[in-house]
């Protein structure tokens, strides 16, 4: 049944300090996102048709020539060979491309690659030896697998978000990506392994 | 003489256990590589221009526009002018480009005209399709008990007629299953490299070995020259069969331009064109006696196939409880959408929604416990050999459902502010035998040990089914087997569908294993001075079973064979004589929901499968396949649909963001159970892909008539359909 | 995806410079969560699109003593995870509705309140009206508008953030033609019902951003969101509502309810509000308030059943805003 929830709305929850500390956070918003760009985008330029650009994918920079229009789906894919992130959708609806992007979960197929220039980008080839696909091995948690890198991912951005998520927070979490055979009875206990082999047991 | 059986159960060492799927980590890392994910040297990309039309007929078509488009390389019509196309979405042209930009501009750029024809898609209304000229009678079967005297021509009418006076109980309904798309997340497609005279075809295939074939004749080559390859494939559930339209011209396009060919359908165009199983609908009445034993039954159900007509065979109307007394009619109706494909257990979940709610309906109406109703028209299962399994799996569904004790009539359940709960169940058969397949293993003279077969890997985990297989043969541990398959030039094993590979692949490398032990145990009966029928091979040794201390070790039995392999390729022999596979499975399930009555939201609160497979070969992937059956069961009983415009034949809902489907906090808790005592065991390995996903439909649209009180007649139940059904019953 | 330039600047006169004043020869991209798709499949294709994902101004979100801004590109976790977020419960809950980790951490707040509808006549190219709403009339309407549907448009605001908002009295500041162009503006007065192909379902024009959201302090008002789902995930909701209430001894004296997904911009429900003005909050005035709101409804031939939803998703709301169980999902 669904329980209100009325956080700081008691009678006397209407500080005013509370209330702006949300400037704070918000600093720190700022600081976030101003990523450090590469030397190569400082001025402010209108660019076309094919550019040679760096990313820096999985730890390593590498040149991948595109077009504003290549989303970074296509450069991972087609210019680096990392096929791991896989296009599903043409949008962002089921997850199947799932990287990190400056450390936060995206649809690389709704990224354009040229915005991700000095931004640490992340694929689920980066995350062999991890324990999270571990788990999904441990737990059967794959079928025909196309699904499944984006789905760790997914669960890697969730469980580093949320290290004491319960099965009542994981069944709500994990929605963002679909899986057709059916996995996600398997992928449940998977992530509660995580959990625990993190110490949050 | 070698002898072709299974371990006893206490021999067994690998056989039956939980196993980690051997390809599990490339799947999760991202590292296993998909059709789509070759990328060949200097590979070009080519995607579909699909008709806008339902049905129309091309009257021009222009490719000059796209071919100027930069980055663009080539452009073919895939329909030439005057064609009549049946359904939006039919490839009307492909273009071929340097980049996803590129082409997708150049297939924006073509310019194709079209005369617009009839469209008739309302697969629901069979009195529309009559009018329409869209219906056709598709047989029926009749089948009384009683003999006719003499020659009454009415005696059919009036013994129907006497049957329902007689009844007990009388029920009579309308109820339907809208068409869903496979909705392989992998869409279909390949990647075709020509060079030399030869094609190399990455196809996303369940048909490694028989797609070959199929590719050369276009080409004006013959079989021998086509290599597939197939490592692994993201999803087919019975629509990746064939080699394509689309895949031949990314194979002719390859040998024009010189390059690799790279042509995946878009994701719209994968669920219009690439996949759907059939609608059914159904006006049944059903009578029975006061027991709830069901001693008549009317039917006519109407199904669509797509615009060839086709669908649901009259064969699974009424299904697996099959009355003494019985008439069933079958209509074809014929609309604008893609051929249906084999999906899945084809027609069996349609026959089972249709079937098994009015069974239940029979319970509502004389106030019955459902499971008694089931069990007393267990009587009536058409397949008498599997009739006892069937009460055994409902006492182990009821116990791990706790059934009783949940249990409420229909429509009297304590409600919950809004939220009332219910309980269902259905029960299902399939055959699953094994199909023909060949295998060769290899052992090598430093004891590696490998497996060739032209077989695929659905997500089923063939590669560890292999591995298992010739791990408890060869008395190895299952790592030590290194298995490939994905080639069409191993040898031939069918292709993946009706739950055939684990049958078909446990069969031929059983076989082969046990021949190539027998050749190697020749060798070291030789060396260890004992008859070659004695030896045992375990726990990595070849050991005289009279005198274990007579071993040798794996690896020095296999530098017996000198600087030569020991090649063996066997070939399985399922059927009836075959000890190591059979056919023929039960199947109970049951669903709990909570329905919000004023909402029509459905909520899964915890489904059971109890399912039998003969014998397992590896129980953590097997219970994973009745995991993912209830999952797509799910789908189709409270999401999934195609949605088709009644007046443009449209696709609607042809993207993932339209296409509702089950999430993981939407399943609720599943619980599996795999029926195997000795007797199972006995029968071999038997398939296990279909059968759990029959019972969803009916078993959670009884759930929710047993919550509601009232059928909610049509699958997927929506809220809009929870609500319409509430304010119509109401009313 | 149609060629396109791409420019990244770095500040928003910077951003206006590059914005052209003609419609479709030039596109903002915020988190691209809609934008991206939409380009791929050729219904939307710019000449130039214009990225602000590098000016640091629309990023902040700063709090005063009145009112907490919000700035445009700030994503919709990032507003979950600042504490202000706990004054307006109707914010955080819709957007914790939206059941993706990717969507909320990529999605930022002014992309998800430009995003376009999702009619499906529109996303298969046939126009914002799809044929001056005939396309919607004649075809399938299930996930179409209830209410003010009475002209050419039938989508429905996909927004699923401006209801909690618009209940809670946000103010949107927008930016542009000119470097020093402002405009403050309600949020509720941003959306309009296009009665034009030429006209878009807000009155930016081409070369006008938003900048930031702006929020007063509740001031003692209690706020909910509901949405009716189908099912977890990033689907959009059948129905959602938003309430924000101010209550004096026992009873409500002041209320905005706002629904979503129901006509082709937030809906406002007046006779929701006066329904339960005057009344302590209970399943019955929450249940009035419901039916009130629904009096209005002009369903089109398949979605009926989204007047009940209204209904419910009124009250529900009203409930959860006054602290109390819904009695449902």
């Amino acid at each position: 049944m669904n329980k209100p929830e009325q956080r700081a709305h008691g009678k006397q929850g209407f500080s005013r300090r509370a209330f702006l500390k949300g400037s704070g956070a918000a600093a720190a918003t700022a600081i976030t996102g101003a990523q450090g760009l590469a030397a190569e985008e400082q001025a402010t330029s209108v660019v076309s048709g094919m550019t040679t650009i760096t990313l820096t994918v999985n730890g390593k920079p590498q040149k991948v020539e595109v077009e504003p229009r290549t989303t970074l789906l296509e450069a991972l894919r087609y210019g680096l060979n990392l096929t791991g992130a896989k296009p599903i959708s043409v949008d962002g609806s089921s997850g199947g491309s799932t990287v990190f992007v400056g450390g936060k979960p995206a649809s690389a197929n709704t990224v354009l690659a040229i915005e991700c220039v000095g931004k640490p980008i992340q694929t689920a080839e980066s995350l062999e030896g991890d324990p999270v696909p571990a788990a999904f091995v441990d737990h059967d948690a794959s079928q025909c697998g196309f699904c499944t890198p984006g789905f760790v991912m997914a669960v890697k951005a969730f469980v580093t978000k949320h290290p004491k998520a319960t099965e009542a927070e994981i069944r709500q979490g994990l929605n963002g990506n679909l899986c057709r055979c059916g996995t996600y009875a398997e992928i449940i206990p998977a992530v509660l392994d995580v959990l625990k082999g993190a110490g949050n047991g | 003489m070698v002898e072709y059986v299974w371990p006893d159960k206490k021999d067994v060492s690998v056989l039956g256990g939980r196993h980690d799927k051997v390809d599990g980590a490339a799947k999760c890392t991202g590292t296993a590589k998909y059709s789509y994910d070759i990328n060949p040297d200097k590979v070009l990309i080519a995607r579909v221009l699909g008709c806008p039309l339902a049905h129309s007929k091309l009257k021009s078509l222009d490719l000059g526009p796209a071919e100027n488009v930069k980055g663009v390389v080539a452009a073919r019509a895939m329909k030439n002018v005057g064609d009549e196309i049946q359904w939006q979405g039919d490839p009307v042209a492909v273009v071929v480009g340097q980049t996803e930009g590129a082409v997708a501009e150049g297939l924006a750029a073509i310019k194709a005209d079209y005369e617009a024809l009839d469209v008739f898609v309302d697969d629901e209304n069979v009195e529309a399709a009559e009018s329409a000229g869209r219906a056709e009678k598709a047989g029926g079967k009749v089948q009384l008990a009683k003999e006719p005297k003499g020659d009454d021509p009415d005696f059919e009418e009036k013994e129907i007629e006497r049957l329902f006076r007689e009844a007990a109980a009388v029920v009579e309904g309308r109820y339907g299953i809208q068409a869903i798309t496979h909705m392989c997340l992998e869409p279909h497609g390949s990647t075709c490299d020509w060079k030399d005279g030869k094609l190399t075809a990455h196809l996303s295939t369940q048909n490694v070995s028989g797609t070959a074939g199929q590719f050369a004749s276009p080409l004006k080559i013959t079989a021998d020259d086509v290599t597939v390859h197939c490592d692994y494939i993201g999803g087919g559930f019975g629509s990746k069969f064939a080699v394509d339209r689309w895949d031949s011209m990314a194979a002719t396009l390859s040998k024009e331009l010189g390059r690799p060919v790279k042509l995946m359908l878009d994701r719209d165009l994968e669920l219009k064109n690439a996949g759907s199983r059939p609608s059914g609908f159904v006006d049944v009445k059903v009578g029975a006696n006061s027991e709830g034993v069901i001693t008549i039954w009317d039917s006519h159900h109407w199904t669509a196939g797509g615009f060839g007509g086709g669908g649901v065979n009259q064969s699974v109307v009424p299904y697996v409880i099959v009355p003494p007394n019985y008439r069933r009619r079958v209509t074809n109706v014929k609309i604008n959408a893609a051929p249906a494909r084999a999906w899945r257990a084809p027609n069996h979940p349609q026959g089972c929604a249709l079937s098994q709610t009015a069974i239940d309906d029979v319970a509502a109406k004389l106030g019955m416990n459902s499971y008694d109703v089931f069990l007393r028209n267990l009587a009536n299962v058409a397949d008498k050999d599997r009739a006892a399994v069937y009460a055994e799996e409902m006492k182990i569904a009821e116990g791990l459902m706790d059934w009783k004790s949940k249990w409420h009539p229909h429509g009297k359940g304590p409600k919950n502010g809004s939220i009332v709960s219910g309980l269902g169940m259905a029960i299902h058969t399939w055959g699953g035998g094994g199909h023909p397949s060949s295998c060769l293993v290899k052992i090598h003279p430093d004891g590696g040990v490998e497996a060739f077969l032209a077989s695929q890997d659905l997500g089923t985990g063939t590669r560890t089914v292999i591995a298992v297989v010739l791990a408890e043969t060869l008395g190895l541990p299952v790592g030590a087997i290194k298995v490939n398959i994905g080639n069409s030039k191993y040898p031939t094993s069918g292709p993946s569908g009706g739950s055939t590979t684990v049958g078909g692949v446990s069969e031929s490398s059983r076989r082969t294993g046990l021949d190539a032990l027998a050749k190697l145990f020749e060798k070291v009966g030789q060396k260890l001075g004992v008859a070659s029928d004695a030896l045992v091979a375990k726990n990595g040794r070849i050991a005289d079973k009279n005198n274990p201390q007579k071993s040798l070790s794996w690896n020095d039995a296999c530098s017996l064979l000198g600087m030569t392999p020991l090649e063996v390729q066997g070939r399985g022999a399922p059927g009836r004589n075959s000890k190591l596979s059979g056919s023929g499975v039960a199947g109970v399930q049951m669903a709990e929901v909570d329905v919000d009555r004023e909402t029509g939201v459905v909520k899964m609160k915890k489904m059971v499968a109890v399912q039998d497979m003969g014998l397992v070969v590896n129980r953590k992937t097997a219970e994973s396949q009745i995991y993912g059956a209830l999952v797509m069961g799910i789908a189709y009983a409270l999401f999934e649909e195609r949605i088709m415009d009644r007046k443009s034949g449209a696709f609607l809902n042809a993207e993932i963001a339209d296409y509702r489907l089950p999430r993981l906090g939407d399943i609720g808790q599943l619980v599996v159970e795999i029926y195997e005592p000795d007797s199972e065991r006995a029968r071999g390995v038997v398939g296990l892909g279909e059968p759990p996903v029959i019972s969803p439909g009916a078993a959670i649209s009884n759930a929710v008539a047993n919550a509601l009180g009232v059928r909610v007649p049509i699958l997927p139940m929506t809220p809009k359909r929870v609500l319409d059904t509430l304010k119509t019953r109401s009313a | 995806m149609k060629a396109f330039e791409y420019a990244a600047p770095r500040t928003e006169r910077e951003v206006l410079e590059l914005l052209a004043a003609e419609r479709g020869k030039t596109e903002v991209l915020a988190g691209g969560t809609d934008l991206v798709g939409l380009m791929k499949k050729m219904i939307v294709t710019p000449d130039r699109v214009v990225s602000l994902s590098r000016v640091d101004s629309l990023r902040s979100i700063e709090a005063d003593s009145t009112s907490v801004r919000i700035g445009a590109m700030v994503t919709l976790e990032d507003l979950l995870d600042n504490p202000v977020s706990e004054f307006f419960p109707a914010v955080r809950q819709a957007i914790s509705a939206l059941g993706s980790l990717q969507l909320r951490s990529q999605g930022t707040l002014g992309g998800e309140l430009c995003q376009r509808p999702r009619c499906w006549y529109f996303r298969a190219g046939q126009g914002l009206l799809a044929h001056r709403g005939k396309d919607v009339v004649e075809g399938d309407n299930r996930y179409h508008a209830i209410f003010g549907n009475s002209g050419a448009a039938k989508f429905v605001c996909p927004s699923r953030l401006a209801p909690a908002l618009i209940a809670l009295d946000a103010r949107v500041r927008v930016i542009g033609p000119g470097e020093d162009d402002e405009t403050l503006m309600p949020l509720e007065a941003f959306f309009r019902t296009p009665k034009s192909e030429h006209q878009r379902e807000h009155l930016l024009e081409p070369n006008q951003i938003v900048a930031q959201v702006i929020l007063p302090h509740p001031e003692g008002r209690t706020s909910a969101s509901y949405e009716v789902q189908h099912g977890a995930g990033p689907d959009y909701p059948l129905v959602a509502a938003a309430a924000s209430i101010l209550t004096h001894a026992g009873a409500v004296v002041e209320a905005r309810i706002v629904l979503g997904q129901v006509a082709p911009t937030p809906w406002i429900s007046r006779e929701a509000s006066e329904a339960i003005v005057g009344r302590p909050v209970t399943y019955e005035s929450a249940e009035a308030a419901g039916e009130a709101a629904a009096s209005v409804a002009t369903p089109l031939a398949h979605n009926d059943y989204k007047v009940q939803l209204a209904k419910v998703a009124v009250k529900r709301s009203l409930l959860l805003a006054a602290g109390l169980e819904t009695g449902g999902f």
